[in-house]
């Protein structure tokens, strides 16, 4: 199985803070990568990394085995990166559905016409139809983490989605719907990388879990083996030693 | 029915301020850049119009036509290989570089074309009227209202029915995240300068067909635009 991502001795400072220290992984096509870890451990940062949006220092970043450490993002993103923002950041100016067809439009490189019918489907599956031609700005939480997952589904992800905390503030309900839609996208092969605080969510879609505290990757196997794993028990769940 | 001719002249040459305020707003609005050297881009490309004229012998109006692209090109350029260049979150910085241009405009455009006063001539249409009973109207007032009307409701249309709008807008409001839909920023903006300078050649022809122009009249018409803009807030264009 190729490898669509993989990290190769990954280093982020910011001043004298070392966010993101040597981290190493690969994720094989198809694969759902959950990452956990408490706040602050540098895993938005790993995103930004993944992305683009932050130039590592040092370390080697690949993309279908190409290399895309220097790649800005917008090139990124047309090879197949999609992203959602832990904190959601629709174009508020513009209407739901066309923050989804800006993001499908550039997103995929094509005409906004070949677009608008797969922009309707993902608003149906992500329940904001009803909301098509409201402005960004006035929706709700919930709405607005919907529009951050339907807006990275837009821009094509057939290859990497990276969804950054999309279940958290959601109440049992709607996490339900949440992980149906993630779960039939990752069944269409989608590869995934979830960060995320809401474990049983999390669990319920991924194949491989990756622990990261200060920077660096503390464990990565099975959720199960890793849940069971002292270390992290220690770390993530705050359990005395 | 003097006061109703004043208002009505007023209203009229409104039409060129709001076609001088249209580019300064539309760059204004997408990238919060405040380009200062506007009014010197309004007397250079009202030269350059003046130019193609004087070479070609064409009528202004198909002269403008001609200047329009190269004067896109001229924005796009400006804006790619400057603006771009100081654009961040520091506000300074452009508006250094902008009020510099102002001043190697002026001073350029004295060198090239002299500080002598300069007008396009259009012949008759300069002083033709139509007679609406209580008023009597110029025709290129006229003219010049209706160009803006026509400007303001294409960048309407451009910016709320097009895909190169809506990237207007979702870079306006934000850039980082435009970038992570596969929009570049930075060719976003230099679209918008040349669209802008479309529009500055448009203003100038107006201008130029108006009054006389010489190099060192652009200031006044940065200010004419800033009234437009801030005073009487026209609508920033890519905000709602």
């Amino acid at each position: 199985m190729t490898d669509v991502l993989t990290l190769t001795n990954v280093s982020k400072s910011f001043g004298a803070l070392k966010v993101t220290d040597d981290v190493s992984f690969a994720v094989p096509k198809g694969q759902a990568l959950g990452i956990i870890g408490p706040n602050g451990a540098g895993k938005s940062t790993l995103f930004n990394l993944i992305t683009g949006n932050f130039l590592p220092d040092a370390g080697k970043i690949t993309f279908l085995g190409q290399d895309v450490t220097r790649v800005p993002a917008m090139t990124r993103v047309r090879m197949g990166v999609g992203r959602s923002f832990q904190i959601p950041q629709p174009f508020e100016g513009l209407t739901v559905f066309e923050n989804l067809l800006t993001a499908a439009a550039f997103g995929q490189g094509k005409h906004e016409g070949e677009v608008e019918a797969d922009c309707a489907l993902i608003l149906q599956d992500t329940e904001l139809l009803r909301r098509a031609n409201d402005l960004a700005g006035s929706l709700s939480l919930l709405d607005r983490k919907r529009l951050e997952m339907a807006r990275a589904m837009a821009t094509g992800p057939d290859l990497l989605l990276l969804l950054d905390e999309i279940a958290g503030g959601l109440t049992e309900g709607e996490c339900q719907a949440l992980v149906a839609t993630i779960k039939a996208l990752h069944a269409k092969g989608t590869t995934i990388i979830w960060i995320e605080h809401v474990l049983h969510a999390l669990n319920s879609v991924v194949e491989q879990l990756l622990v990261l505290d200060f920077g660096k990757v503390i464990g990565i196997g099975a959720p199960d083996e890793i849940m069971a794993s002292r270390e992290v028990r220690e770390i993530y769940l705050g359990l005395e030693a | 029915m003097i006061w109703l001719d004043t208002l009505v002249q007023g209203l009229l040459l409104g039409g060129l301020y709001a076609l001088f305020a249209a580019g300064l707003s539309l760059v204004f609005g997408i990238m919060r850049l405040v380009n200062l050297a506007h009014g010197d881009l309004i007397v250079l490309a009202a030269f350059v119009v003046l130019v193609v004229v004087e070479a070609t012998g064409l009528n202004p109006f198909l002269s403008a036509l001609i200047a329009a692209p190269a004067l896109f090109a001229f924005g796009w350029a400006l804006q790619w290989f400057v603006f771009n260049r100081v654009l961040g979150k520091d506000i300074l910085p452009p508006l250094l570089v902008t009020f510099g241009l102002s001043i190697a405009l002026q001073n350029g455009m004295l060198e090239v074309f002299s500080a002598d006063s300069q007008r396009i001539r259009v012949g008759a249409l300069e002083s033709a009227s139509v007679d609406l009973g209580l008023v009597t109207v110029g025709i290129m007032p006229l003219l010049t209202f209706a160009s803006a009307v026509a400007v303001i409701f294409t960048l309407n249309q451009i910016f709320y029915r097009t895909a190169l709008g809506r990237a207007f807008r979702a870079t306006s409001d934000d850039p980082v995240t435009a970038s992570l839909m596969g929009i570049n920023p930075r060719s976003v903006f230099a679209v918008a300068t040349g669209l802008a300078m479309v529009i500055v050649t448009i203003a100038a022809l107006y201008l130029g067909m108006r009054s006389n122009f010489d190099p060192s009249i652009g200031p006044a018409r940065l200010i004419f635009a800033f009234e437009a803009v801030i005073i009487g807030a026209l609508a920033r264009f890519g905000a709602r």
